[in-house]
């Protein structure tokens, strides 16, 4: 079995779009809620992971120069992440096409982790 | 733990009032804007968290921090509510002001934004509209499905209509008795549309919306839990949602299918709902104003009481419709007296009613006016008419619902013979 960090991604509208309204909101955070506990029941969620702000801070280069993030240039922004674990990247892809964030027009990015045991 | 159904919902619609009442109306899209911030934490966080011990206190408390952000961050910049301008003004008063503002008056909030949505400038439908849109929590989606309206042209509505809303110099304020006189049965008639809609509206998908008359029914207690607003008409109209109310159990059997009052199953109508409809009839008997809910609430009643249709006093209710006439008359009026009138008399004297009802075209357009015609005709064996009248009513039939009641009831061997 191999980890591999889920990414979720999404723009700013889309972010907006899940919220829609109050009972979309509920019904979003429902699904994702269920998907959630399915990995855990099926022993795929190594560990849930955490959301992160939409907004930060960016350090920059040898003079360290700090500037609000996340980046203007890049549209989507990581709203959170979990690690999972499945036999390869193939199982692992299969695992995030459940994700809810897809029905809401954001993205799951699948990144194996790498390991020291080669 | 789980969050109960609608929570978001709901909670969105009390955060609103909340936050208007600090913000002041004419910040009405501000205060909108905190409640959507506050409801995308929540998601974000309660997703991988879980849902908190005590969400309704999160979403407030997650509400409230933002607005001390706004307040401080635009403090200058902006005018906020004129009744607590100079709380607001001070860093000293500011927390305390806000704090005080979010403990003291949830039940006052949501009033004054309900008396401030039945805006005499609006139409009677969009004030409805604004209602389940603010105080219900709906989202433009789901008030234009409440109302069966495109989506476009709802939320064209609804930016009009808080335009004029925000126009106002201030919510409606509830300390002026004459003005909350004015202004109630506005109030309780918009309730009334929004229970109806859910009872007897016309969705093509559902015959029944319980969640539209359970959201009617918890503004109209917000009516009655306040010594101004809850007066006997406000009792009468409780009376008769809660008699209403009772019956929905029993007017849709296990698949979906509507029942007809005159069929239903009794046993399953809810006990609790006729005891609070009784009682709250027993208010309503104050005063010396008769409305039409206290009318309509009393007919509701003695079908709540009778154990059939057979057993059903339909002097009283023929009677009772007769006051309904005088103070409401109306073709809809006319047309469930003439019902009654035929229950009491007979198929026969029924159809002479309905053929003196005065602007009978209106009731043309509602598929049950040609049901009961339908009905009526068949028991008197005219066959040819009766299979008429019931396919002019299957033609207008709102939903899958009322097409199957009436495709069986056109299923009956006495229509299917040839002649």
């Amino acid at each position: 079995m191999s980890e591999f960090a889920l990414l979720y991604r999404s723009t700013q509208e889309a972010h907006r779009e899940a919220m829609g309204s109050p009972e979309k909101a509920q019904q979003s955070m429902t699904k994702w809620r269920a998907w959630f506990k399915e990995m855990t029941e099926k022993g795929q969620l190594k560990s849930i992971g955490q959301p992160l702000e939409r907004v930060g801070s960016v350090v920059t280069g040898k003079k360290k120069t700090v500037t609000d993030g996340p980046y203007a240039e890049t549209k989507d922004v990581i709203g959170g992440f979990s690690i999972i674990e499945a036999r390869d990247l193939e199982q692992a892809a299969r695992i995030a096409s459940g994700c809810p964030i897809l029905e809401f027009g954001g993205c799951v990015e699948v990144r194996p982790v790498m390991q020291l045991n080669v | 733990m789980e969050a109960e159904e609608h929570l978001f919902r709901r909670e969105a619609g009390r955060l609103v009032a909340l936050l208007t009442r600090v913000f002041g109306i004419h910040n009405l899209a501000l205060a909108e804007d905190v409640v959507q911030d506050a409801f995308c934490r929540a998601l974000e966080t309660w997703k991988f968290h879980g849902v908190p011990e005590n969400p309704q206190a999160w979403l407030m408390k997650t509400a409230k921090n933002r607005a001390l952000d706004v307040l401080r961050r635009e403090g200058t910049a902006r005018r906020f509510a004129p009744e607590l301008e100079r709380e607001l003004d001070s860093e000293w008063t500011l927390a305390p002001a806000l704090e005080e503002a979010f403990a003291a008056g949830l039940n006052d909030a949501q009033l004054r934004m309900m008396f401030s949505c039945i805006h005499p400038r609006l139409p009677e439908e969009t004030q409805v509209a604004l209602v389940l849109h603010l105080l219900c929590g709906f989202g433009i989606d789901e008030t234009a499905a409440a109302f069966l309206k495109g989506r476009a042209a709802m939320e064209k509505r609804l930016a009009r209509a808080k335009r004029t809303l925000a126009a106002s110099k201030r919510l409606f304020d509830l300390a002026g008795p004459a003005e909350v006189a004015a202004r109630l049965p506005a109030v309780l008639r918009a309730l009334y549309l929004l229970f109806n809609e859910g009872y007897h509206g016309a969705s093509p998908h559902a015959a029944v919306r319980a969640e539209l008359c359970e959201e009617a029914l918890r503004l109209l207690y917000l009516l009655l839990e306040h010594r101004v607003t809850a007066t006997p008409a406000a009792h009468a109209l409780a009376a008769l949602m809660n008699l209403h109310a009772a019956r929905l159990p029993g007017r849709q059997d296990a698949e979906g299918n509507l029942v007809l009052l005159a069929d239903q199953d009794r046993s399953r109508w809810d006990a609790a709902c006729i005891v609070e409809g009784r009682r709250q009839l027993e208010l309503s008997a104050a005063g010396t104003e008769l409305t039409p809910y206290h009318v309509e609430s009393a007919i509701a009643a003695v079908h709540a009481r009778s154990s059939s249709a057979e057993q059903t006093d339909w002097d009283e209710i023929v009677s009772l419709y007769d006051v309904l006439m005088r103070i409401q008359p109306s073709p809809v009026v006319a047309f469930n007296r003439a019902v009654a009138l035929a229950q009491r008399f007979g198929s026969a004297r029924g159809l002479e009613e309905i053929a003196r009802i005065e602007d009978r075209k209106r009731l043309k357009r509602y598929p049950f006016y040609h049901a009961a015609v339908a009905e009526f005709e068949l028991q008197l064996g005219r066959l040819a008419e009766a299979r008429d009248s019931f396919a002019a009513a299957l033609k207008l039939a709102r939903n899958p619902a009322e097409r199957r009641l009436l495709q069986e009831k056109m299923s009956n061997p006495a229509l299917l013979e040839r002649h």
